[in-house]
């Protein structure tokens, strides 16, 4: 069973949303998409001051059994990024939601928002897989 | 839905991910493969290995018979419960499979082949054991515990009978001993110390349980990946095949050439090359930079692809990627390997990676 708590949104490609004020969002990637990578080795962030699309391959995260791309769900400028994982990529496995996030974005087109699904429609779609 | 071991269900309890490995559903890890190879190499952990295939072969021709069959030379096992590494060849010399052979008696042997080709093992097997009348009997009432790591002996001890913990004890490295319904074999397949036990099936979820609860880690078949690949062990259908000779899988070891009148399957196709220069040998390789080595990457050397990358992960002891790789035998001490749309320099090195939980590579 996928644990998606229902305060963030999410995408078709497993990142998740988490609102930190009006235009600011933290990114990371879901509980169910940490479990199929599983034990993460590398992590490969933006860089701070960047400027993203939305849908742009943004990061990547390596696991021991494969190399998956993380899609920025926004549109907008990389404002922050978790340095703790260069040293600790396992935070993504051990609190996917919390000290596992991976980056911020400022975003410049709110209307990017509406295309995000649910934590039902996204807990949905992982059980059809 | 594939074939279950007796232990099944003790590893569902333990919360397993459970994959399909050779039609058999087998635990891939408990929670962190990572956590779990640190176990192996720092304390101790047990993998469920029953999904193996032993058979036991008899006749007073057995030896014969494996004389023949054999790539290495199981004259080498003069004494009781010695055992052998070894390739099992075809006519081309390329390799049938890999498997440990024990010498029981003059008209015993055990074989532990891989569970990938039990068929065709027992089939080849069947095949030649005809003219020398040997009897092929797989064993299939059993479970395979592989316990490993510094503190597995002592923690296995523990658990056995008095006779039994006194004939564990008595044994060197590559020996087995069979002991009140026990088969325990100093062997492995991490680069730690450790045992393999073989015992029957309905006390397999007791031993199990009882290993558990004396602190010993349940294992799965990721982190068993990761430790033989630092341990510089080949891995069937990886580093070798059936197309693939053992002279280019750095198994020259195990295959006895002498003495030169032996004839075993295989050795009139090794003759031209036992001693020439190969044109391609395995190596081991270590990516300094980040990301991970993975099988069937392409090595690249002066602009052209000269390899591929056979077994490759993340070596949590080394906390960087390593890999097995064919190569040009003249290679440097460089190679490029393409992975992600990059090309990334990785070192050439002799396997092993690590032994005894230390990095041992030259």
């Amino acid at each position: 069973m996928s644990n998606a708590p229902s305060h963030l949104r999410y995408t078709r490609s497993h990142e998740w949303i988490e609102t930190i004020s009006d235009d600011t969002y933290r990114i990371g990637i879901s509980d169910h998409a940490q479990d199929l990578l599983g034990d993460m080795v590398f992590i490969e962030l933006p860089e701070a001051g960047s400027t993203v699309s939305a849908s742009d391959e943004c990061a990547v995260v390596e696991s021991v059994k494969a190399a998956s791309d993380v899609y920025s769900p926004l549109s907008g400028e990389i404002i922050e990024i978790n340095e703790a994982l260069e040293d600790s990529p396992d935070l993504v496995n051990r609190d996917p939601y919390g000290d596992g996030w991976l980056f911020t974005v400022k975003a410049t087109d709110s209307s990017e928002l509406d295309e995000l699904m649910s934590a039902d429609e996204y807990v949905a779609l992982t059980n059809e897989e | 839905m594939g074939a279950k071991t007796a232990l099944y269900q003790e590893h569902l309890n333990l919360g397993a991910k459970i994959v399909d490995f050779a039609g058999w559903d087998m635990p891939l890890h408990y929670g962190s493969q990572v956590e779990e190879h640190y176990k192996v190499r720092g304390e101790a952990g047990m993998f469920d290995v029953s999904h193996m295939t032993f058979v036991d072969l008899n006749g007073p021709r057995v030896r014969e018979f494996l004389r023949y069959l054999l790539a290495n030379n199981v004259d080498r096992l003069q004494t009781y419960g010695r055992a052998l590494y070894t390739c099992m060849l075809n006519e081309q010399g390329g390799v049938v499979d890999d498997l440990i052979v024990y010498f029981l008696d003059e008209e015993h042997f055990r074989l532990v082949v891989n569970a990938g080709t039990h068929d065709k093992d027992m089939a080849w097997i069947e095949r030649h054991a005809a003219a020398y009348d040997v009897t092929v009997n797989e064993i299939t009432d059993v479970a395979l515990l592989a316990i490993q790591g510094p503190d597995a002996r002592h923690k296995v001890h523990h658990l056995l009978s008095d006779v039994q913990r006194e004939k564990a004890q008595a044994l060197v490295p590559f020996n087995a001993v069979e002991t009140e319904g026990f088969f325990i074999s100093r062997t492995g397949y991490t680069g730690e110390d450790g045992y393999e036990v073989m015992i029957p099936q309905d006390q397999a979820v007791d031993f199990w349980r009882r290993l558990h609860k004396a602190g010993v880690h349940p294992v799965g078949l990721g982190a068993r990946d990761t430790l033989r690949l630092e341990a510089g062990m080949d891995l069937y259908s990886a580093e070798m095949d059936e197309e693939t000779s053992p002279l280019e899988a750095g198994l020259k070891w195990t295959v006895a050439w002498e003495p030169l009148e032996r004839d075993f399957i295989g050795r009139k196709a090794l003759e031209p090359q036992y001693n020439a220069t190969p044109a391609r040998k395995l190596v081991g390789l270590i990516l300094d930079d980040r990301g991970v080595l993975r099988s069937h990457q392409r090595v690249i050397l002066d602009g052209e692809v000269v390899g591929k990358v056979t077994s490759g992960s993340f070596s949590p002891t080394l906390g960087k990627a390593i890999a097995f790789a064919r190569v040009p035998f003249d290679v440097g001490e460089r190679v490029l390997v393409e992975m992600r749309g990059k090309q990334l320099p990785a070192r050439v090195v002799k396997p092993p990676f690590v032994r005894h939980g230390k990095a041992c590579f030259e």
